[in-house]
């Protein structure tokens, strides 16, 4: 479903992914775990078309279909989502405003007709009971005044309208009280499906307590030094970073 | 060419105009020589240096002629807010129209009229308050508007009553009104305990006409007196426009201002509150839309002359093409006026190269225990916010336009009655959609 080659991507003239390599199947959870500045975060906005960044080399196949090529909102039409790991405070517009009119978009994209306020309140029902949130927090602008924890909240809300197919979460869990990572988990977990993936970036092992990973990678300067399965994880959490980055200076 | 003017009130005076009123001559002669001595403000008037008048000063502005037969009702339609129920005063370039006004449903003693007739009855009202507020010698523009007083709305709320429907003072320009100048006057008085929503709105019928309009509205909010007023300001692109707006708020009122302005070549709008009471608010917002090659000035002035009040101010614009806003922005905090809570903040959005902005907030804080903050941003719509909304599916074009929609949403959301507010939002969408 997703396969990545060689990709290297700068911010200005700095490189910062220096050849990834990742193939994720249909049906997949994938962590991507690694300290701090290891280059996760700019693979999880690579992948969704941040402008910040630049791609210097490689590929990306998503669905058979050359990602790169596609603008940001081209890739949510086909079903790439993003969750920030600092989402954008946009006063002004209401939640419910602001996710009516992204979930018109990618039905307007398949073909679909767009649906009125009414019919998406019933739609937001069942999505805001799977982050136990009343209906409350559609008329507040978005993400603005928002804690840490609901900013999270709210961007898992996303997803579960936006139903992505390719759904990366880029460290969704960072600051979360065991609550709210609760919360956050369950619903991450809610959409998990045979048809889809999900790639979770993470600095803690504390996450894949709750979201159960195929796979894990762990990065380090810009590259993927080592694979494996959920004991990657807790190895990682025993030995610390300190232990792989060892092991990619090696390499 | 400010001789013309002395002229044209020495030709005036003595002529049977709405002037019964024997105490107002004396301050419109003031006014008069006020405006002889200074003339137009030059460019180095530190209060105008940013503000082109240059063709309001040089060009020889006729009397409108004020003839009101000549629109039909169909046509201020859209100036309306599609409430039959609220009281709308019409002046058509300048002259009362009681045939296109609507007196609505004033459920209370309050008046609502034009001020040319208030004058020929006046039972002392009038007397305390027309042109006793805003300073003849602050500004020049207000000297002629005193000198020039013949028409206006008047609105009066008795103690402790609720105008609960707004009056709408509509002032419209014609196709026939080129070349001319009007100077609309407008007095609201709110006694203590009384509350009241005032809209203004300058709006033009013949879009692509030059003109002059001069208004100046006084506002005296009593004791305890709640008001939201708010200046739709919408004249031609090619018509100049100086405002100026003076309150006087006496001990424990609130007064809340929305300004739009989104028309003319040049508008300018003078902002004043003085706070002469305890515990006093005072809020200010604006939003300016501007485009082409307008030109936008905002002034605005909150005097905190006795401690305990609060006053809270946004302005907000955004500016296309080669047009140009100025934010002129004085908080004054006098010795006494201990435990001030001030804050004044003015944010631009640019969307093109050639816009440009000069904004200054000003600070004079006598009084050691306050708390007052101002600042002011210009720039663009954020990168990482438009690909934040372009992530979740909206197309560029889409994301910039939801993204400075909400820009300006955010202080028209501030109205507080929602008829207006949705007015105003629909002026945005409209604007925005447009540009």
């Amino acid at each position: 479903m997703l396969e990545i080659r060689g990709l290297r991507a700068s911010a200005g003239d700095k490189e910062i992914l220096k050849g990834i390599d990742l193939t994720v199947n249909a049906g997949e959870v994938h962590a991507v775990m690694g300290p701090n500045g290891s280059g996760k975060s700019t693979l999880a906005q690579v992948l969704a078309g941040h402008p910040a960044y630049t791609v210097t080399a490689g590929h990306v196949l998503y669905d058979g279909n050359d990602l790169l090529d596609m603008d940001p909102e081209v890739r949510a039409q086909a079903g790439v989502f993003l969750a920030f790991q600092y989402p954008v405070e946009i006063p002004g517009i209401s939640n419910a405003y602001f996710l009516r009119a992204a979930y018109n978009e990618i039905r307007k994209s398949k073909g679909l007709e767009e649906v009125d306020s009414m019919d998406f309140l019933d739609l937001l029902e069942e999505k805001l009971r799977l982050v136990e949130w009343g209906p409350e927090i559609m008329s507040r602008a978005v993400n603005s005044g928002f804690s840490g924890g609901e900013k999270k909240r709210n961007e898992i809300l996303q997803m579960a309208i936006l139903d992505p197919k390719l759904a990366i979460l880029d460290e969704t869990d960072s600051g979360l009280d065991i609550d709210a990572l609760r919360i956050v988990a369950g619903g991450v977990n809610a959409l998990r499906r045979p048809d889809n993936v999900t790639i979770v970036v993470t600095h803690y092992q504390r996450l894949l307590n709750y979201i159960v990973p195929d796979q894990v990678h762990v990065l380090s300067g810009g590259r993927i030094v080592k694979s494996g399965d959920k004991g990657l994880a807790l190895e990682l959490e025993a030995k610390g970073y300190e232990w792989l980055e060892e092991v990619g200076a090696a390499s | 060419m400010s001789e013309l003017y002395r002229q044209e009130f020495d030709a005036r005076s003595g002529t049977a105009t709405a002037d019964r009123a024997e105490w107002l001559e004396p301050l419109r002669k003031v006014a008069i020589e006020t405006f002889a001595t200074t003339g137009f403000p030059i460019a180095r008037d530190e209060e105008w240096r940013f503000t082109p008048i240059a063709p309001i000063a040089h060009q020889k502005w006729r009397q409108a002629a004020g003839n009101t037969s000549a629109v039909l009702p169909a046509e201020l339609e859209p100036y309306l807010f599609g409430h039959p129920d609220w009281t709308t005063l019409v002046f058509i370039d300048g002259a009362y129209s009681e045939d296109l006004s609507n007196p609505g449903v004033l459920n209370t003693e309050g008046r609502a009229g034009s001020l040319s007739e208030a004058l020929q009855n006046d039972d002392g009202i009038l007397e305390r308050h027309l042109a006793r507020h805003a300073p003849v010698e602050a500004n020049p523009f207000t000297a002629l508007s005193t000198a020039f007083i013949r028409e206006g709305g008047f609105v009066h709320v008795p103690v402790n009553t609720d105008l609960t429907r707004p009056v709408h003072l509509l002032y419209v320009t014609t196709g026939e009104a080129a070349d001319t100048v009007t100077h609309p006057r407008n007095l609201i008085v709110v006694d203590p305990g009384a509350r009241a929503s005032i809209i203004e709105s300058y709006v033009t019928l013949a879009e692509g006409t030059s003109y002059w309009t001069n208004a100046v509205t006084e506002v005296w909010a009593g004791a305890n007196s709640w008001i939201e007023h708010t200046r739709i300001q919408r004249e031609s692109e090619r018509a100049y426009h100086v405002g100026l707006t003076h309150v006087e708020q006496e001990r424990d009122s609130h007064y809340r201002s929305f300004s739009m302005a989104m028309g003319g070549a040049l508008a300018r709008h003078n902002l004043t509150a003085r706070l002469n009471g305890e515990n006093v608010e005072t809020l200010m917002y604006g939003l300016y839309l501007t485009r082409g090659d307008q030109v936008v000035d905002n002034h605005t002035a909150i005097h905190h002359d006795q401690p305990n009040c609060r006053s809270w101010e946004v302005y907000k614009g955004v500016l296309d093409g080669r047009s140009r806003a100025v934010f002129n922005g004085k908080v004054f905090v006098k010795p006494e006026a201990q435990k001030t809570d001030a804050k004044q903040t003015n944010r631009n959005l640019l969307l093109s190269d050639a816009a440009k902005v000069d904004t200054k907030p000003q600070l004079e804080i006598f009084a050691d225990d306050v708390k007052c903050t101002h600042g002011a941003t210009v720039g663009r719509l954020d990168d990482v916010a438009l690909f934040y909304a372009r992530s979740r599916g909206l197309p560029a074009s889409t994301a910039q336009l939801l993204l400075t929609y909400a820009f300006a949403a955010e202080v028209t959301s501030e109205v507080a009655l929602e008829p207006v507010r949705e007015e105003l939002d629909r002026l945005v969408r409209d604007r925005l959609v447009s540009l």
